[in-house]
This record gives structure tokens, sequence and C-alpha cells, in this order.
């Protein structure tokens, strides 16, 4: 199976930046979020649709990016 | 435009596709888990999962020798195989195999330049197969100590100003600002880090793609701190994966003779009942 549609964008969750990224093999989208600073992976998600698996993987980074505490 | 100092150390996506069925190279992708393994992988390649196959499970340390034998063995590594590493966030963990295999005296152990990030975006192949190995009588030997740095011998280049320390944290985690990358659990009671290290974080040695920079840009970037091999170099992060990336980059990109991994990390230094800390930024250095 060839990785197709594959798409890489950044966006903001709780103050984080996130980069997600998106590629379909065979018939199911997967979804990764990472921390964009330092890259580690916070959130993997499958779907039918790109949509489905993005909205996945942005409500576990969602949920796993509020127990980090900024400290003064 | 000068060379890697070791440029046998990293193949490319191109050579990983023409080479992923020769019987003498054996391909594995390396993670935190399996899960990206099991979403598709490059075919022919096993899956090793740093947290249940490359750590001892009950103590904190690196896989015995003869669990690494035995690790080696049922991959269908011999000692002679070429093994090619990579894995998702930029190679972390495959850099952590590669850190324990040198440890352990694999002769040719490599990266893929990338790793999994470009092999998916540049749209290759990938397969759900696992393959079923013959397994092989592997020795290793070791393990080569002089790649890694315990607490003692990190506090002793602490207090003796031996050696450079290399923080390849972010700068939040550096300073102190929070305790673990965010999304992940805090696993350490102190913020900050060892003082007099330099923050360079790890991704600074990689292009946008996930290959490494050039042996001049690297040059340029750790020698902008101080960090040009003539002192040895000691290279910690949270749990020393990412500290594998920078320590294969300083040693084998750059050719430093003197690099070690400091695997403790700061989930041990930060834990440390009456360590030395110094939170905000890295003093200038003196």
């Amino acid at each position: 199976m060839k990785v197709q549609n594959h798409t890489e964008r950044k966006l903001e969750i709780g103050g984080w930046q996130v980069n997600l990224r998106t590629y379909q093999i065979g018939d199911v989208y997967h979804c990764k979020a990472d921390n964009v600073s330092p890259g580690a992976t916070i959130a993997r998600s499958t779907g039918v649709t790109r949509e489905e698996a993005e909205q996945k993987a942005i409500a576990k980074a969602t949920e796993r990016l509020a127990t980090t505490f900024r400290r003064p | 435009m000068s060379e890697y100092a070791h440029p046998e150390s990293l193949v490319s996506t191109d050579w990983v596709a023409e080479h992923h069925a020769d019987p003498n190279v054996r391909l594995v992708e390396v993670d935190v888990d399996t899960n990206a393994y099991n979403e598709g992988h490059i075919s022919g390649a096993y899956g090793w999962s740093w947290n249940t196959q490359l750590c001892d499970t009950v103590r904190r340390d690196i896989l015995t020798r003869k669990h690494f034998e035995k690790l080696m063995s049922e991959t269908g590594i011999s000692n002679a195989t070429t093994v090619i590493l990579y894995g998702d966030s930029n190679n972390w963990f495959a850099a952590w195999a590669l850190w324990q295999m040198k440890m352990y005296g694999h002769a040719d152990v490599r990266l893929m330049n990338g790793g999994r990030k470009k092999w998916l975006a540049e749209g290759r192949e990938v397969s759900t197969a696992v393959p079923s190995p013959g397994s092989t009588e592997y020795k290793a030997s070791g393990p080569d100590n002089s790649l890694r740095a315990f607490l003692d011998q990190v506090m002793a280049a602490y207090e003796g100003r031996s050696h450079e320390m290399v923080d390849v944290r972010s700068p939040a985690e550096f300073t102190g600002e929070i305790l673990a990358p965010p999304g992940l659990p805090e696993t350490c009671q102190r913020g900050g880090h060892i003082p007099r290290a330099r923050n360079i974080p790890w991704g600074k040695a990689c292009n946008d793609d996930g290959t490494f920079k050039s042996a001049d840009e690297l040059k340029a970037l750790y020698g902008a701190e101080g960090v040009d091999g003539s002192k040895p170099v000691i290279a910690y992060c949270r749990i020393g994966e990412r500290s594998s990336h920078t320590w294969f980059v300083l040693k084998y990109l750059l050719g430093f003779d003197r690099v070690s991994n400091y695997d403790g990390s700061w989930t041990e230094w930060g834990n440390l009942v009456g360590a030395p800390v110094e939170r905000g930024a890295a003093a200038a250095k003196a």
C-alpha cells in the first residue's frame, strides 16, 4: 500500500504549539499529534475521513495538554 | 562543504527502497511503542518497542547482554547483518537502539536519514505484514560503557568542569518552566538544568523533512555554544532518547571521540536530593 494524502500543519491547543500529521494507508486515515517543542507524540488516532481522524487526535491532545502546567 | 565524519552511519530513503529486501540487511522500526509500526511500516521491517524491548523492564537500565543477544537473535540479526534503524519522532528511539547496539559491539548499524516521517511524506509503500525471522546465535561484546554516562560520572564532570554538558531538551524544560514535554506526565520533582549545561535542543540538528543538517551547519550549531570536541561531551535530556539522537550527531556526524549519553538524564538528576540545579536561561559561558 502506498501512503497517500500526507499533510502536515501546525495549530495551537491550550496555548501549546501542536503539529498535526495526517496520512492515508489503505482505507484508513491516520493522524498523529506532537508537541512542536520538543516533538514528542501526544496523540494518535484513526478515522474513515481526514476530518474524523484529526478531530479525534485534537480531542486527545487537548486532554493531555491540559495536564501540563507552566511554573513561574 | 565538509562531509560527515562517518557518512556510512546513515542511509537515505532511496537506499532503503532499493535494499530493503537484501538478505543481509535487516530493517527495524523503533519507537516508544509499536502503535506507529502497526499502522504500516516499510516492507520487511521488524518493530521494536522502547518501553518493552529496549529497556530492562524491572530495574531502570539498558538491556542486559543476555537480553540484548536474545532480542538480536529473535529479530534474525546476526553479528554480520547490516541493521537499518528508523522510527518516528525523527529517529529518537531509533537512535537509542543504535546507541545500545554500539554499546554491545554491533559492527554495522545505521540510521535511515529522515526516519518514518520522511518515508511517509514521500508517499512510499508500507505494509502491515509482520516478518517471521529465523533465529540466529548472536554474540554481543561489552557493554562499552565509554558511550554511557552514569550519575557519579556526571556529578564528577560537573564538579571538575571536565566536560561540556549538552542539554538537548526544549527551552521550556531547560529553564524549568515545565517539568516534562507538553502533554506528557511529569516525572521529576524539580525543573531546570545541570548548572553550566548548554541548551541545544535536539531538533536544531534537523531539517524540516527530518534529515540531518549538513556537517558545516552542525559544526556551526554546536561550535556556537563552545561544543567543538576539544573537551569530552555528555548529552542528556529527560529519559535519554533525545540525547541518543544528539549523541549520534556528535559522534558519527561530527566525529567527536569522547561523547557519552547520560540516559539517567533529567528524570534522575531532577529527582536527586541535593543535586545542584540551575533555573532560567543558561549562564554566560565562563
